[in-house]
């Protein structure tokens, strides 16, 4: 560990340009996401179709009909992106992501139990089960991490998330075990994915996801002091307790929304940072950014992958992240830099 | 993973040895009885330990007892020993209950015993040469191997019985190969500066826990591509239950674990003092890299031959671990393996006899009741050793 503290020294110009770059690729993914498809299109097509909207034209109809989905992808992406990053960061945890922490188990008991009692059945009914969920699973795992004097410490969290997920899978399992009708409407939210969602579905967790956002982009400083243990991070005058609760806030709220909005996407919050960190460095105050940029464009481009690869059938985003993701991710390990942090 | 925050017990001991480097390292030798550094709290520790793992064993004994005998269809300890004699002497059997006990009750405890013992084992070893709670054959993708091959089994080519197990079996080691694969290369290149030891074991949990949710994923997309009654089929073997228990079954786990069991004795030695470190470890004459293979093979060979003969039950490996250590004082063996039969009989009790009351007949697969049950459990058991050591 420098003393220094490293980005201090590093001129920033590199890391814009690198973030400009992002950007390009998140927009060259949009762009795709809307002209690829059961029925291709051009990009000439594509930009006609959102500059001057023709609405007899069935290509500008179809392409439209893709905006909300790949709306949800930017959404979706940029919350698990920046929520996985913050959270390796306050749990000082290379495995820390959604699933790890119980909030996708939450969600999903959420989901199950919203299924089997009350007969909920659309999309627009789940995302409430899911959001609740979620940030109950949140609340109780950073509670439970959080009791006895030393607090919230990296491994109390991942055990506690591990544990309380195991957990909740069972008691899900125990419902989906005895009925079958639940089973089946609940396989197919439980793979994850950005089709078929609608503006209805998708404006109510708006204010959620941003409120999140803001939060998290915000705490780049507090993850990069905490970074160096608590007690350096005590000495340079951080209140680790209630920076740890506040960034803790910002997780829930984006994690709890994006698993609300598409179900559990795997691996996106997992491999993104790490991916991030070989451009970035250590520096939380860049890292959240680029993920914000570069995880929606890795949603969107695996769910363009599940559309073309299974004609005329289609893979969900949610199975194409963790097919796409983990080649990546294991290459990331493989190079040894992806187990510290 | 980069943080170890050290107990507070060992924080305030450091304030009376002047090394606590050498002090640690003389408590592990001790324990690693090649030398006694302080015989008189060896010997108590040592002691204590015994009685504790005795304690345990006599624990499995008894629900081993409770599972055949009461339940749902009862039997009387004459009764038993009059149908055992029955059927291995030959003689007059009783009708009815010979049949629920010799095919059904006692290969299910039979069963359950040792795919704890082995899941329990298989966890202890992890968690202990990789020096991370995290480290399961859960969480490192051995079981998910498993679950994605058989499932594809049942799903793809409509297997069931005996070629799903082998599947499984298959899954399992494949998906371990993969993975000390892309762990070990990954060594070899970072070469010195990265170091090994510690290092090599995150990246094999990282490289373990990427192919986990990959297959995760797999598993949960086949699960929508086929009929529901087969998914609901494929969902129980998910879970992990005793219900298919046959003889059958319960040979070939016992054969596997007669290899198996010795192969960890055998190992249990060289281990421990790895824990010190590999510096040290090598320093005291032993071959760290082998050591760490077999205890690699020896793991995953437990876990795939338990999860083959009963699906991948949720939990027992990644508990046993920690609860032996509450209960023994020190991480041991002997009592992980203990404790993961004990979850296991416990689980398979509640499942096939109180479950069904509560849930109108259902029987749960075990592995429900250990996840539902294990978890609480493992989150008490932070909350409290937390409140202890502050």
């Amino acid at each position: 560990m420098p003393v220094r503290a490293p980005w201090r020294g590093s001129a920033p110009a590199g890391r814009i340009a690198w973030l400009a770059a992002a950007v390009v690729v998140l927009v060259l993914a949009c762009a795709v996401s809307l002209a690829v498809g059961a029925r291709g299109l051009s990009l000439a097509t594509v930009w006609q179709a959102l500059t001057q909207f023709d609405p007899a034209d069935g290509d500008h109809a179809v392409i439209h009909a893709r905006i909300p989905r790949t709306v949800m992808g930017l959404l979706a992406g940029g919350a698990l992106g920046m929520a996985g990053a913050a959270m390796q960061g306050v749990t000082r945890n290379p495995l820390a992501d959604p699933g790890i922490i119980g909030v996708n188990a939450g969600a999903a008991l959420a989901v199950v139990t919203g299924i089997y009692l009350f007969g909920v059945s659309s999309l627009s009914g789940y995302i409430w089960f899911a959001f609740g969920g979620a940030a109950a699973a949140a609340v109780v795992v950073y509670l439970i991490a959080s009791m006895g004097r030393d607090g919230a410490t990296p491994v109390k969290l991942a055990l506690a998330g591990a544990a309380l997920s195991a957990g909740l899978y069972s008691l899900m399992n125990v419902i989906l075990v005895s009925s079958q009708d639940t089973l089946d409407r609940f396989r197919f939210w439980q793979v994850g994915g950005i089709a078929g969602r609608d503006w209805s579905v998708i404006l109510p967790g708006l204010p959620f996801l941003a409120a999140g956002a803001l939060i998290v982009l915000c705490t780049g400083r507090i993850l990069n002091s905490l970074a160096l243990g608590d007690d350096l991070a005590r000495g340079l005058g951080q209140r680790v307790g209630l920076s740890r609760s506040v960034t803790a806030l910002g997780i829930v709220l984006l994690c709890g929304s994006a698993t609300a909005l598409a179900g559990p996407i795997a691996f996106v919050g997992l491999v993104i940072p790490h991916a991030v960190r070989l451009l970035t460095g250590p520096d939380y105050r860049w890292i959240l950014p680029f993920s914000l940029v570069l995880a929606p464009a890795l949603l969107l481009v695996s769910d363009v992958i599940g559309r073309v690869v299974l004609l005329p059938g289609e893979v969900p985003a949610g199975i194409m992240t963790a097919l796409v993701g983990a080649p990546v991710f294991v290459w990331l390990v493989r190079r040894g830099k992806g187990a510290g942090l | 993973m980069s943080t170890n925050p050290a107990p507070t017990g060992q924080r305030e001991r450091t304030l009376e040895a002047p090394h606590p480097q050498r002090e640690r390292a003389d408590n592990a030798l001790k324990t690693a009885k090649t030398g006694h550094y302080l015989p008189a709290r060896a010997s108590f520790l040592r002691r204590t330990l015994l009685n504790r793992t005795a304690i345990l064993g006599a624990a499995v004994v008894i629900l081993f007892a409770a599972g055949i005998l009461l339940g749902s269809y009862t039997v009387t300890i004459p009764d038993f020993f009059r149908i055992l004699t029955a059927h291995f002497a030959g003689g007059e059997k009783i009708p009815g209950a010979s049949f629920i006990v010799m095919e059904s009750k006692l290969p299910r405890a039979v069963i359950g015993t040792m795919i704890g013992l082995a899941f329990g084992l298989s966890g202890g070893l992890f968690q202990t040469m990789l020096r991370n709670p995290l480290a399961s054959p859960d969480v490192i993708g051995i079981s998910y191997g498993a679950s994605a091959a058989a499932v594809t089994a049942i799903v793809v080519f409509g297997a069931s019985g005996a070629a799903v197990s082998g599947a499984a079996l298959g899954g399992a080691l494949g998906v371990a190969a993969v993975v000390y694969g892309i762990s070990r290369s990954g060594t070899l290149r970072a070469g010195a500066g990265a170091g090994t030891g510690s290092a090599a074991g995150n990246r094999l949990i990282l490289a373990g826990v990427g192919i986990a949710s990959a297959l995760g994923a797999l598993v949960n997309f086949l699960l929508t591509r086929t009929d529901i009654r087969t998914a609901a089929d494929a969902l129980v073997w998910l879970n992990g239950s005793l219900n298919a228990a046959s003889w059958d079954r319960a040979g070939v786990l016992a054969a596997a674990l007669l290899i198996l069991v010795p192969a960890v004795a055998v190992l249990a030695g060289p281990l421990r003092i790895i824990e010190l470190g590999d510096d040290t470890a090598a320093g005291l004459g032993i071959r760290v890299h082998r050591t760490r293979l077999g205890v690699v093979l020896t793991a995953v060979a437990l876990a795939a031959v338990a999860t083959a003969a009963a699906g991948p039950v949720a939990f027992v490996a990644f508990l046993a671990g920690p609860i032996a250590r509450r209960f023994a004082g020190k991480a041991s063996l002997p009592a992980s393996a203990l404790v993961g039969a004990l979850i296991v009989l416990a689980a398979d009790y509640f499942a096939a006899n109180i479950a069904p009351l509560l849930l109108d007949g259902t029987v749960l697969p075990v592995g429900v009741v250990t996840g539902a049950l294990g978890a609480p459990f493992l989150l008490w058991l932070l909350v409290t050793a937390n409140r202890k050591d502050a």
